[in-house]
């Protein structure tokens, strides 16, 4: 790890303005940042420790909530109102990591973390075109089980590996970024942005912004939901496919339906396709199986990762039937 | 500023780099505390912040400023045992017994915030603060340890005989 | 190995053969067997206080007075030649104290390679340490830093840019089969044995399975660092390991650094997981080199992902088994044959056809080994090395074949079971895996698997029973040395320079003491873990206790004389020979008229002595090649696996293990456990990801390497035969790697129980149960 300066950052104007200077980077919980300074994938001159700020978990005007950045995973998993409300995000963020590590993550930081591809985090022995903008993808023709089967690139294949994130997705959730110019808001699905042919890229986040809140939308009324990670090992790993899907049936026919997935693409991956043909019409297994086949229709499958196309299929076909339950 | 270890003060270090566990290990030889991997993946170097169980190295010292942290020293000593201390020798809770510090020290924690009310991902109903530690669930609860002797039987055990003797 | 070794070997075993087995060591039962006290009973680890207070004191955790600290630069190719290495960055930087490379490391020679002949020789690996500019492997040390502290150390290295001159490596498996060597010698075993004509058997046989099964290499991943520190002290070296080779790791640096034993020692009294990785590699010979160049006390701790990098794993290996049975399943061919990997440079064959060789009879067999050679970190062993692997080979191939013949897999292992050795006729001396069977069976509830596969489902799980033998050879090390000393206030102390790393060595050994010396276990106390102790062999071949134990016999036979020596003409005992009395109840009493006795307090008051001291070393495992001594469990497991997902989740494991008497029921169970959840990571989720493109490993970490976590684990029955070897010491055969052994194949069968789904290839995860 390279030497580093560290100040706690008293507000968020201050911590604006002060990681706004170039080549400082602001610190959560340091779960993932830490770990990467010590592998030499990051190099940040300075920290500002964003910690002491608000952490809380409010009700918002709108019958929704609003989720300070530097709050923990753990606090907000055990929230009250997010278990009665959005078991989803609970369910999301207590599959992710473990107890120590949700204990220290904050919602900001895990928005922001990066990529456990192999290759990525090889800064000494491994191509990256994240790493090391147009260096190359050792990933791609390497070991890629844990790698994108649907909006990766030619340049980098490397997934997202937050849980909470979609859940979030799935949840309409919104991150509300503080800047120089005053605050802004973006979509949680469209805050982390696809590779392309910048890789290194990864959020619309400018150097000088920082998140400030995630804002929840009022939960939807009669949704069933649930979230469910598949990995390797029983607890502790990584997701190979995660899918977070809500639902609620109205006369036999689908009201809403929300579904995201993980561990399949560069971002949380809001399943628009699934959800608009699935809107208004009986959940019946042909129709579920056409639109998560159009949902997948332009994945691009690697030898280590092909199966998570079926297996992404499965899954959220499984979680259907069993929120739809009776009402189907 | 300080940080309290165990209930004693010790200043932050002057670099910046230095973990929560080197800290702990290198400067104040309270060596209870394992490094297993330095990168977060095993829960050997667990401590409790504040009561929290956390990953010191993944901690930079200078994160604990102010806060108070508690290791294995701070819950028992060979003379005068923890009752988790007690339970795992009793159950054989550990071989090599490198991860062991770190797998009682998430356990110490793990009981509190089952006691709290606080859900796993195994835990069914969301909505209830009343938590049944089956055994199940504290596996779930305790999967951020690993072990490699293979003592897992054992320190499940250990665990599930300290948190029956706390139910109420 | 070579074609004379076996030359040797046979000729030992053949002039054994002869001998009448009453002048061999084991020739007549050990005399504890039919009374202990403190054996065989559930005294909890005498460490544990220590271990669970953060109190033991492990290698990297001992206070030294300028200490300074190292940090290793791997190389990021497999072959080639350091062209460029510019350290100028790196000298400047804070705290550093000096950059080494091959240009001012010192000259020290290759370590000799573990090996039969020389018990000193305990190397890994015997291509240079920083002597020259070449690339052997991706991942050997390049440089080294030294500085005042870690992080100085760890930022400076990352400082350090090295141009290569790329070569051409050897990185792909499929591709090196070609050039395979054929060894003459798998570990003391002639490797390629060869009996009737097993091809032609396979062809006429009215059943038979014929397949191929590939294992990944694994890695060790003892959760504890690997962590040397060497402290000279004038021309006398110290250095503070985790090792499981402690007295020889001393002798092998003295030779290495042209020093008298007597001026090294290595302390090592805990040691935080070994498994076969915590050897001599490259990184004790760095610190020991450099500590004097500098003066200094010299710690090097290498980093998780270091340890990926220079300690060798598990080799993968691809296996071809074929059996053949006639119509009531007696097998009439066994081929057992294949290739892993064991560059020139390395030590261990990962002797996979060890089982095939020692379970059941068939009527022929062809078996062989061959080695690949790749350009890597050399493989070494990892707990029951190639036994681990076999069985899930060869246990997989006996389901098949059962399957096939629509017989159950018990009925036919029992039907084959070997009442000699198989292949050398020679008598087992203690052998009950048909009982193992039977009790497991009957505990498991085995009558309960359904004989068709995929027919048991609850909701989304399909639900399947499968079983398999483990196997596990008996050694005992030659050159095991104890002292005992006795003192007048009735306490004893027996020392040894055995380290401890989970097995509860001190536990059992005191325990054994107590019983052999006729003491209470609190009278006993168990020092280890140092070189200036009498010297214990490396911990291998899951012999440590039975070659510690037949020392401590040895040294009580020792102590006895010399306790009738002093006893003199005054004593009840005066008279008496060896052979005449036994040590009891704090003294010594004579055998066929107890009451004729004396108590140690008394015989050296008496000679006005405080303390007795002796040391002994255990006799020659003659015993190892005059009979066949082998282990076998029979291991069961019941799992489920998502019809959704693929996911399997074992629910319930069973081992019934058959390895003579059990010394400490409790430790005895935890380290088979243990042993079976290592067995469970290699069945479902271990793998060492090694990129054939660069030849370099790629998830070196505890984060992308997946060894089981607590949810993986299911409560884990163990039961055991229990029934005394009556050729080994305390009648107790080794129990540390057996687990292991036989869990992948009952993994792998149950799934196809559950599925009808057949997985030749480990790890069993989820995509490969996944069908569209």
């Amino acid at each position: 790890m390279s030497p580093v300066t560290y100040v706690r950052a008293p507000s968020a104007t201050e911590a604006v303005r002060m990681g706004s200077e170039p080549g400082v980077r602001l610190l959560g919980g340091g779960t993932n940042l830490v770990d990467l300074m010590r592998k030499g994938v990051e190099a940040p001159s300075g920290l500002i420790d964003v910690t002491a700020l608000a952490d809380r978990v409010e009700q918002a005007d709108d019958g929704g909530l609003v989720i300070g950045a530097p709050t923990r995973n753990s606090v907000v998993a055990a929230h009250p109102l997010i278990r009665t409300r959005y078991p989803m995000l609970s369910r999301a963020i207590l599959a992710g990591a473990s107890a120590q590590v949700r204990n220290m993550a904050t919602v900001g930081g895990n928005l922001m973390q990066r990529t456990r591809c192999l290759y990525f985090n090889d800064a000494a022995g491994s191509r990256c075109n994240k790493r090391v903008p147009g260096s190359g993808c050792d990933a791609i023709g390497g070991s890629n089980r844990y790698h994108a089967i649907i909006g990766g690139s030619a340049a980098c294949v490397a997934t997202h590996p937050s849980d909470m994130c979609v859940a979030l997705a799935a949840l309409d959730a919104r991150v509300r970024i503080a800047g120089p110019n005053g605050v802004r808001t973006v979509q949680l699905v469209d805050f982390h942005r696809l590779p392309g042919d910048r890789p290194d890229i990864e959020t619309v986040l400018d150097h000088a912004e920082m998140i400030v809140a995630i804002e929840l939308p009022a939960p939807l009324k009669a949704l069933h939901s649930g979230y469910r990670k598949v990995r390797d090992r029983a607890s502790y790993a990584f997701a190979l496919v995660s899918v977070a899907a809500g639902l609620s049936m109205q006369d036999g026919r689908v009201r809403d339906v929300r579904v995201a997935f993980g561990g399949i693409a560069p971002k949380p991956w809001r399943a628009i396709r699934i959800e608009e043909a699935l809107r208004g019409i009986p959940l019946v297994p042909e129709t579920t199986a056409a639109a998560i086949e159009a949902e997948f229709a332009e994945a691009a499958l690697l030898p280590g990762n092909a199966f998570k196309r079926e297996l992404a299929k499965r899954t959220l076909t499984a979680m259907l039937n069993e929120l739809a339950g009776d009402d189907a | 500023m300080a940080i309290r270890v165990n209930g004693e003060d010790v200043p932050p270090p002057d670099d910046i780099r230095v973990s929560l566990l080197d800290l702990l290990r290198e400067q104040m030889n309270l060596s209870g505390t394992k490094v297993g991997c330095n990168q977060g993946a095993c829960g050997a170097c667990t401590v409790l912040i504040d009561g929290r169980r956390v990953l010191s190295c993944l901690t930079l010292a200078v994160q604990a400023d102010g806060k108070s942290v508690t290791t294995i020293e701070g819950l028992g000593t060979a003379e005068n045992l923890h009752p988790l201390q007690a339970a795992f020798i009793e159950h054989d809770g550990f071989q090599c017994g490198y991860c062991t510090p770190g797998q009682i020290c998430a356990a110490a924690a793990m009981l509190e915030e089952a006691a709290a009310g606080m859900p796993s991902y195994l835990t069914s109903d969301l909505t209830t603060d009343r938590i049944i530690l089956s055994r199940e669930e504290v596996q779930e609860r305790m999967s951020g340890n690993l072990c490699r002797c293979g003592a897992h039987n054992g320190i499940i055990d250990a665990i599930l005989e300290v948190a029956g003797e706390r139910r109420p | 190995m070579s074609k004379i070794q076996n030359a040797v070997i046979g000729s030992v075993r053949t002039v054994i053969g002869w001998v009448p087995a009453g002048w061999l060591p084991g020739g007549a039962p050990d005399p504890l067997i039919e009374r202990r006290a403190a054996i065989g009973s559930q005294a909890s680890r005498l460490d544990g206080p220590l271990k669970v207070a953060g109190q033991a004191r492990f290698a990297a955790e001992v206070v030294m007075e300028r200490l300074c600290h190292a940090a290793l630069v791997h190389s990021t190719v497999t072959r080639g030649r350091l062209a460029r290495m510019d350290t100028q960055a790196a000298e400047a930087a804070p705290g550093v104290i000096m950059v080494v490379t091959y240009r001012n490391m010192p000259r020290v020679g290759p370590l000799p390679l573990m090996g039969m002949a020389d018990l000193s020789a305990v190397g890994n690996s015997s291509l240079p340490i920083l002597q020259d500019a070449q690339v052997r492997y991706n991942g050997q040390v390049v440089a080294a830093v030294i500085a005042e502290t870690q992080d100085q150390a760890d930022h400076a290295a990352s400082l350090i840019q090295v141009d290569y001159e790329r070569e051409p490596a050897r990185t792909v498996f499929e591709e090196a089969k070609a050039h395979a060597r054929t060894p003459a010698s798998v570990l003391i075993e002639k490797n390629h044995v060869s009996v009737g004509n097993a091809e032609r058997e396979l062809i006429s046989a009215p059943h038979s399975v014929d397949n191929v099964y590939r294992t990944p290499g694994q890695n060790h991943n003892a959760i504890e660092l690997h962590t040397v520190t060497a402290a000279w002290e004038g021309e006398s070296l110290v250095v503070h390991d985790t090792t499981q080779m402690v007295a020889p790791s001393a002798s092998a640096l003295a030779k290495l650094f042209g020093l008298k034993k007597e001026q090294v020692r290595v302390l090592s009294p805990f040691v935080g997981g070994g498994f076969g990785g915590k050897g001599l590699w490259d990184h004790q010979i760095v610190a020991v080199a450099v500590a004097r160049m500098i003066g200094r006390p010299l710690r090097v701790t290498l980093s998780r992902e270091g340890v990926y990098r220079i300690i060798g794993g598990r080799s993968p290996s691809e296996q071809r088994v074929a059996i053949s049975a006639d119509a009531a399943g007696k097998f009439s061919a066994l081929v057992h044959t294949g290739y892993s990997v064991m560059p020139p440079y390395g030590a261990c064959p990962e002797q996979y056809t060890m089982g095939s060789r020692a379970l059941y009879d068939a009527g022929s067999f062809e078996i062989v080994q061959r080695h690949v050679d790749l350009d890597i970190v050399p493989n070494t062993f990892m707990r029951a090395p190639g036994e681990a692997i076999g069985t899930f080979a060869l246990e997989s191939a006996i389901d098949e074949l059962a399957h096939g013949m629509g017989m159950d897999p018990i009925e036919l292992r029992l039907h084959n079971i070997a009442e000699r050795h198989p292949l050398s006729g020679t008598p087992f001396s203690q052998h009950a895996l048909k009982q193992a069977f039977d009790d497991g069976a009957r505990r498991f509830g085995w009558e309960r698997r359904r004989t068709t596969p995929a027919t048991r489902r609850e909701g989304e799980w399909r639900i399947g029973m499968g079983c398999a033998t483990g196997s596990f050879p008996y050694v005992r090390m030659p050159g095991a040395n104890v002292s005992i000393t006795l003192r007048s206030d009735g306490t004893a102390t027996i020392a040894c320079s055995a380290q401890e790393m989970g097995m509860g060595t001190a536990t059992v050994q005191a325990q054994h003491a107590a019983d052999r010396l006729g003491l209470p276990i609190e009278a006993i106390t168990f020092e280890l873990g140092d070189s200036a102790l009498p010297a214990a062999p490396m911990a291998g071949g899951s012999s440590q206790t039975v070659s510690i134990a037949g020392a401590i016999a040895a040294g009580a036979e020792k102590l006895t004389l010399e306790l009738l020596r002093l006893a003199g003409n005054a004593s009840p005992v005066a008279g008496l020979r060896p052979s005449e009395v036994r040590l009891t109840a704090g003294g010594i009493a004579s055998t066929s008229d107890p009451a004729r006795n004396e108590s140690y307090r008394s015989i050296l008051a008496r000679a006005a002595r405080d303390a007795v001291t002796i040391t002994a070393a255990g006799s020659a495992p003659l015993e190892m090649f005059k009979f066949a001594m082998h282990s076998s469990s029979a291991v069961f497991c019941e799992l489920r696996v998502s019809d959704v997902t693929g996911e399997v989740r074992v629910d319930r494991l069973l081992g019934s293990f058959d390895c003579g008497t059990i010394l400490n029921p409790k430790t005895a169970a935890s380290q088979f456990r243990g042993g079976m959840i290592m067995g469970l990571g290699l069945a479902l989720m271990e793998e060492t990801l090694f990129d054939e493109r660069s030849g370099r490993i790629m998830n070196a970490t505890l984060a992308d390497y997946h060894i089981p976590a607590h949810l993986d684990v299911p409560q884990i029955d163990v039961m055991w035969t229990g029934i005394p070897d009556p050729r080994s010491p305390l009648g107790a055969r080794g129990i540390g790697e057996i687990g292991v052994t036989g869990v992948a194949a009952a993994v792998a069968n149950a799934v196809f129980n559950a599925t009808g789904k057949r997985v030749r290839d480990l790890p069993i995860t989820l995509d490969k149960l996944l069908t569209e």
